[in-house]
Order: C-alpha cells, then structure tokens, then sequence
C-alpha cells in the first residue's frame, strides 16, 4: 500500500522578501529554503499511518527545480518517509500546472491509498493543488484537516471551516486530504534518521516529460512590496489620558469607530 | 460586454457581505452579472440579489447542497458555467470558496486566482492583485486568454456601491442530477467562542505573550465586546496552547484585513507583522517600547496592558454607548 505526501520548498517564514531586478519575482539569492510548514503535518500524519498499517510505503513527492528542491524530500526521509521522487520543473508554476504534474507522477508510480498534502504553500497561497490534484486523479478530497483516524478503508476527518467551526466527513479511500495545523505534532528529524536519509537515492522524473503540453493558465507579473507605514504615534501621559486620547485619535482622525 | 457569474454565499441573517462586494464591483464594471446561490434558502434570497444588482439569479435549490459537500457543490457550479458561459466566475475566498473553485478549475482545464485584494476589468480579462507570503509582498494576476477565469476575493477589499444598481433578476431553477458522494459530511461541530472568521472581521483584538496566562484573554473579549470585534492571536500563545488555531493571525495562521487591528502585547514576530499588514489602522500596546509591533502600527501606547485594557474597555462602552 503507497501512501504519497507531496511537499514544497518554500523560503522560511523569517525571510524578508525582497523584489528581483525587473520586480518579475522575487530576489531568490540568500534565501534559507525549508519545507513548507504545512506540510509537516501531512509528513507525519503519513507516518502515523504506517504505523497503524504495516508494509505502507511512505512517497515524498516535490515538484520543483532539480538544483535545489530535492533536498525538501530528504528532510522528509529523515522524517521517515520510505521514498522521495523529485520532479524537475520551472520555478513559479501556476497550481493548475503543479496539480497536473503530480496526479501524472503519481499515476505513474503506483496505487496510492492515500494521498496527503498541506493546506497551502506559503508562498504563492494558493489553496489549490490537493483539490486540484483530487480532481485530476478522481479522487475525493477534504481540505483543511485538523483530525484523521481511518478504519476499513473509510476516513473520518475534521475540516476547519471558520470562526473554529468544523465539519465531521466520512470519505472512501483512496483519497486527497490537505493537512491544517493542528492535525498532529510534527516529529523532529532524529541524527540517525538525518544520516540514513542522506544516502538514499531520489527518483527524479522531469515536468516535461510528464507532461509535455502544460501551458500556464494563470501568471504573476509586476511584484511590490507593500506601502511603508511612518512608526505608530506614540501616545504620551498616563494611562487614563493615553486610553482617552486614544479613542478620541480612532473616532476623529482615523475614523474607524 | 463581460459576462460574470458570481457564487453567492449566505448565512441566516441573508447574503454575506463578502458576497455583496462581489456583486457590487460586477455590476458597477458593467457586465453582465448572473448569480448562482445553492440550498433550499436559495430562492428567498433572489429578490435581494436582483436588488444588488443580479440580472440572472440560477437557484440550486436541491436539500443535498444545504450543507457543503464538494463533490455535489464541484457538479453544481460547473452546471452553472455551462450554462452561462461567463468569462469570469467570482467566488469569496471562503472556507467554501477555497475549497471548490480548484475543484472546478482542475475539471474545466483552468486555474485560480485566490485571496485577491483588488480587480480590473478591461474588456472580457481581469486583473488581479493578490499577496504572497501573507503580505510580505504582491503581485499581479492574470489569465492566459481563452481560459475561464476563476477568482477568489477576500472580504472587506471591494467597496459597497451607496445605491447599487437595483434590477429585477431572471430567475431559474438549477437542476442538477445527484452526485454519489464519495467524501460526505456527518455533522458539523459549531464554534464556540467567535462568531465571524478572522478573516472577515472589521475589528480585531488580538493577543500575545504579554497577556502572561491563558485565563487573561477574558480582558481582550471584555475588549471585543463594545467594539463587536473578533478576537486573534499570536502564533506563540497558539503554539502554547492558550488560543486555537483558528485564532492565529500570521504566515502560517490567518491572513486578515480589518480596519482596526489591536495588538495586545505582541512583541511583532515577522510571520505575525505579514499576517496583519491588510489592516488600515493598527493600535500597539505594548510595554516595550523597542518592540517591532511600534513600527507597523498607527497608534502605540507603552504601557501596562493590566492598567490599559479595562480601562480602555470602560472608554469604549463609555463612547459607543453599549453597556
């Protein structure tokens, strides 16, 4: 029984993006690559399937530039995924494009019981790929989890909706889920685990290849960086008068009230 | 002239206003506006559709779409665009709205657009501005011509028309054969403590470290009260167990717009500075005065949030005259 996650290389989320030259994207140099923290939790959610289904065997899967993506699919192994396939492809695909490289990687490599990604990558936010992908492979999916348990080939999982709201699904496996925080805690490479993954050898498939036609329906073009705010005015005297004063600047000068 | 089909979104109390935006911005950019709404509620809610500004309103009325199952909702929707043929679909960036256009897309060989903080209509083709990395920076969104533009937008981005152009809406029933669900929703487990996402919310109140102890967050919904704000919180009162997920603002929590953002003894990590930098006027309260959340914010008192927040409390209630 193979179960796929598929994970993404994203900046860490202490970078502070800077703009390219041409403001056609961002400047790539010196930023500190690390999987997106989304998808931890679907790293180990398949973990803890195995754990519970013998003989699983656990496919990290990353689309993305051969140079430096593979090394996202040996923090997986170290994690304790069984096998890492690395998909060479183009910086900044549209998710459309990342959906349909992954159901033909993954079609190609197999039965998947289960397929598991993270809710969003953090840096396009695009909330797209797994229920793209789930349709793609015609599979059901439920975005958003935050619970899983499985018996007898049937799912039950939690979606978080909104405001802390959830919804209770049942969904025949196979089946796409994308994981929210809070689905588990993600485990800390062990050294051993680290070493261990560092000889495996990758699979590499290429983009072109899977999928020779793929055209992007969606681009991004004229980056920014977000106005700069003058440092807040910094309300003097005591705290009855910095209160006072305080709500008096909200209703007659910003006007928010 | 464009065609737009919007997916419509209610709640008990009527249309959301995320989805009153979407109708807004398509009837004042003079397209063709059609309108699809889902649910055995979805005929009452035609008349004031067509007040704001839909000409066609395609109801989806059958009991299996009153709750959302995505494999019904995914057939549903593209009944609609095949019906319609529109050159753009709106939908809110919504826990539904997120969770069915990809679906749809994948399905008609498109893509999305999601959390889009503003739109352009020039001739048939959109432009879309939208962040990454939750804000840290933006950039602009368009789709190759000849695909069916799909676009989520986010809430309170595009502005209500003051008298929207009023129409009498086409109504048509939407049948759609039932669709053997392979994911289906048992029950739904209701929220406990805030009634509107954070993402949505026009006023937020949200807390960190400096609150010192869980049972302290009572003094931010003491705050949130008068002001009928929602409350949020920093990934590191999350990660400690003193706030739920769905509170966290930041880049691996919610990503939010409000025109008011109260940082209570947040110091300011980056993550969180990104999550929040959507909101118009940001108040800092800190007792820091080094703290970054000085440099993000429109007003800042350093002080102690013990003394400031009943106090402020007090003010508010004093003020907007609810006791």
């Amino acid at each position: 029984m193979s179960v796929f996650v598929c994970i993404k290389q994203v900046p860490d989320t202490e970078t502070k993006i800077k703009l390219n030259a041409g403001s056609s994207g961002i400047e790539t140099n010196g930023i500190k690559w690390v999987m997106n923290p989304y998808d931890e939790f679907a790293v180990e959610e398949a973990i803890k399937f195995r754990d519970t289904h013998p003989g699983t065997q656990i496919i990290a899967i990353t689309v993305g530039p051969k140079a430096r993506a593979g090394e996202v699919l040996r923090t997986a192994l170290a994690m304790g995924a069984d096998e890492g396939v690395l998909v060479d492809a183009p910086e900044n695909l549209d998710p459309a494009q990342t959906a349909k490289i992954l159901a033909a990687a993954i079609a190609q490599e197999g039965a998947a019981e289960l397929i598991l990604c993270g809710k969003m990558a953090i840096d396009d936010q695009a909330n797209s790929v797994p229920q793209m992908l789930a349709e793609n492979l015609k599979l059901p999916h439920t975005s958003v989890i935050s619970k899983f348990s499985e018996s007898g080939g049937v799912a039950e999982v939690e979606r978080d909706t909104e405001a802390g709201a959830k919804e209770v699904v049942a969904v025949t496996l196979p089946a796409v889920f994308a994981a929210n925080k809070g689905l588990n805690t993600p485990r800390y490479a062990s050294l051993p685990g680290i070493m261990k993954a560092k000889k495996k050898v990758l699979k590499e498939l290429s983009a072109a290849t899977l999928c020779p036609d793929l055209t992007a329906a969606v681009t991004l073009s004229k980056y920014s960086l977000p106005a700069e705010k003058p440092a807040a005015q910094i309300i003097p005297g005591d705290p009855a008068a910095q209160v006072k004063a305080l709500v008096q600047k909200l209703r007659d000068e910003a006007k928010v009230l | 002239m464009s065609k737009i089909l919007i997916f419509a979104e209610a709640n008990p109390q009527g249309l959301r206003r995320s989805s009153l935006e979407l109708l807004h911005f398509a009837s004042a950019a003079g397209a063709e506006v059609s309108v699809l709404v889902t649910g055995s509620h979805g005929k009452d809610l035609a008349a004031d559709l067509g007040k704001n500004g839909a000409q066609k309103v395609l109801v989806a009325g059958d009991a299996q779409l009153d709750m959302y199952q995505p494999e019904a909702y995914a057939a549903t929707l593209e009944a609609a665009i095949q019906q319609i043929k529109p050159d753009v679909v709106l939908g809110s960036a919504s826990a539904l709205g997120k969770d069915l256009f990809p679906r749809v897309a994948a399905r008609l060989d498109t893509s999305v657009i999601s959390d889009g903080v503003e739109i352009k209509l020039a001739g048939t083709q959109v432009e879309v501005k939208k962040p990454l990395f939750s804000g840290k920076c933006f950039a602009q969104a368009q789709f190759a011509s000849g695909k069916l533009q799909m676009v989520l937008m986010r809430a309170n981005q595009l502005p209500l028309l003051a008298t929207p152009n009023s129409k009498t809406p086409e109504v048509t029933e939407l049948k759609v054969p039932p669709v053997d669900l392979k994911a289906k929703i048992k029950s739904l487990i209701q929220a406990t403590g805030n009634k509107m996402d954070l993402t949505e919310a026009n006023i937020i109140v949200s807390g960190g470290r400096g609150l010192k102890d869980p049972k302290n967050f009572s003094l931010l919904e003491d705050l949130a009260k008068p002001l009928n704000a929602t409350v949020g919180a920093s990934r590191a009162v999350v990660d400690a167990g003193w706030a739920s997920h769905s509170m966290q603002v930041g880049q691996t929590g919610k990503t939010v717009a409000p025109s008011l953002y109260f940082a209570v003894g947040i110091s300011g990590a980056i993550q969180h500075l990104a999550g929040m930098s959507g909101s118009k006027v940001v108040v800092a309260i800190n007792n820091d005065p080094n703290a970054p959340i000085f440099q993000k914010a429109t007003y800042g008192i350093v002080g102690d949030l013990f003394q400031i927040l009943p106090l402020l409390t007090e003010e508010f209630k004093t003020v907007l005259n609810k006791g």
